[in-house]
């Protein structure tokens, strides 16, 4: 009988069940006291939920291929997801339509600032030349950036640290710089995190404000577009 | 409740087809996107499409559910990079202060761009009338 809970833990550390209850469980602690302290910047859900769950899987010595067998399922709905952007841009529609402009020439800003500061930044620092290139596509969204990595003979592993870190460092500065700036156009806000910050800053602009969520998810699309053709092009320019 | 899900589901499955089909360098859900909104403004002009999920707020209710919790997908590739933290710690402090550095550039960069582009805009306007 002296085995039956080890046993039991066998049983259930290979099971979908608890890695994806273990998820929802955290998050769901995370979020709440994330809402307790009015949406604290520091209070990031993504941001906790990743070092709690995190360290529960070296402590249990947790592989995370096991640990992906349940969160796959959350993991899968990001697709849906940005289709369900549509609905809040239909309902925004005018707002959007008003803005075509101040949008196309801040993506164009934005976009290229994004990769060449990446760039530049990375050279002076003395990174070596496969982690330059790594960490060139680290505003847009994970798939993306992993695609535009693996093109460039990059590390994509690399990339997807970069983009993760990058979107939870987006979504923490974006309020207390914006409001420092004194920046009250929930349009600029949220584009900007978009651009910068891609799916985790517009998870983070959504729970700010309506619109601002809707210029991030926009942002966001466009800039996955305008990345897989600026990167290459900024390699050839900026790398020496 | 299923019907939406399903109609969500039908346009990312359109949008990963046609991107594969045409090879194109951007995802799919981006084109399910796209799609969504086109049947969304088609339903306005065309009282026939408002049906199933496309009536009574069904397919916004759903969608509205999947964004209320962003934040909650973004956990399980999180964990990836806590599993990856090694790589960071082998390039050491520099890979961190660049990307919060290149970061905080293009949210200023950007918010400023947008600012003054609808500023001028609006004079532009004015001057106009």
């Amino acid at each position: 009988m002296n085995d039956n809970p080890f046993s039991l833990w066998v049983y259930l550390s290979q099971s979908p069940l608890l890695w994806l209850t273990a998820t929802l469980l955290v998050y769901a602690m995370a979020d709440a006291v994330s809402l307790g302290t009015r949406r604290h910047p520091l209070a990031n859900p993504v941001l906790h939920s990743m070092w709690i769950i995190g360290a529960f899987l070296l402590l249990t010595g947790t592989s995370y291929t096991t640990y992906f067998g349940g969160a796959q399922f959350v993991h899968f709905l990001l697709g849906p997801a940005t289709v369900a952007l549509a609905v809040p841009l239909y309902e925004n529609r005018k707002v959007v339509a008003s803005a075509i402009l101040p949008m196309l020439v801040a993506l164009a800003a934005g976009s290229v600032t994004a990769v060449a500061s990446v760039v530049l930044l990375a050279q002076a620092a003395g990174l070596p030349r496969a982690v330059v290139l790594s960490l060139a596509p680290k505003s847009v969204t994970a798939g993306v950036a992993m695609g535009i990595s693996e093109s460039l003979h990059a590390d994509p592993s690399l990339t997807a640290v970069a983009v993760i870190l990058t979107g939870i460092m987006g979504a923490i500065t974006v309020t207390p710089l914006m409001n420092r700036m004194g920046i009250t156009d929930f349009r600029a806000r949220g584009f900007a995190v978009g651009i910068a910050a891609h799916g985790i800053g517009t998870a983070r602009a959504f729970q700010v404000d309506a619109v601002a969520g809707v210029f991030a998810g926009i942002a966001m699309s466009l800039n996955a577009l305008v990345t897989s053709l600026l990167v290459p092009l900024a390699v050839t320019f900026l790398l020496h | 409740m299923i019907a939406s899900l399903s109609l969500i589901l039908l346009c990312q499955l359109a949008g990963e087809i046609f991107v594969r089909g045409l090879t194109l360098p951007m995802p799919g859900p981006v084109i399910g996107l796209m799609l969504l909104l086109v049947l969304l403004l088609a339903r306005d002009r065309f009282p026939v499409l408002a049906r199933g999920p496309l009536q009574g707020d069904g397919v916004e209710n759903a969608s509205r559910g999947l964004l209320a919790n962003l934040s909650l997908l973004f956990v399980p590739a999180g964990v990836g990079v806590v599993q990856k933290l090694d790589l960071v710690a082998e390039h050491g402090i520099a890979f961190l202060g660049v990307l919060a550095i290149s970061v905080l550039v293009t949210l200023l960069v950007t918010v400023v761009t947008f600012v003054a582009a609808s500023r001028l805009m609006a004079r532009g306007g004015n001057s106009h009338e």
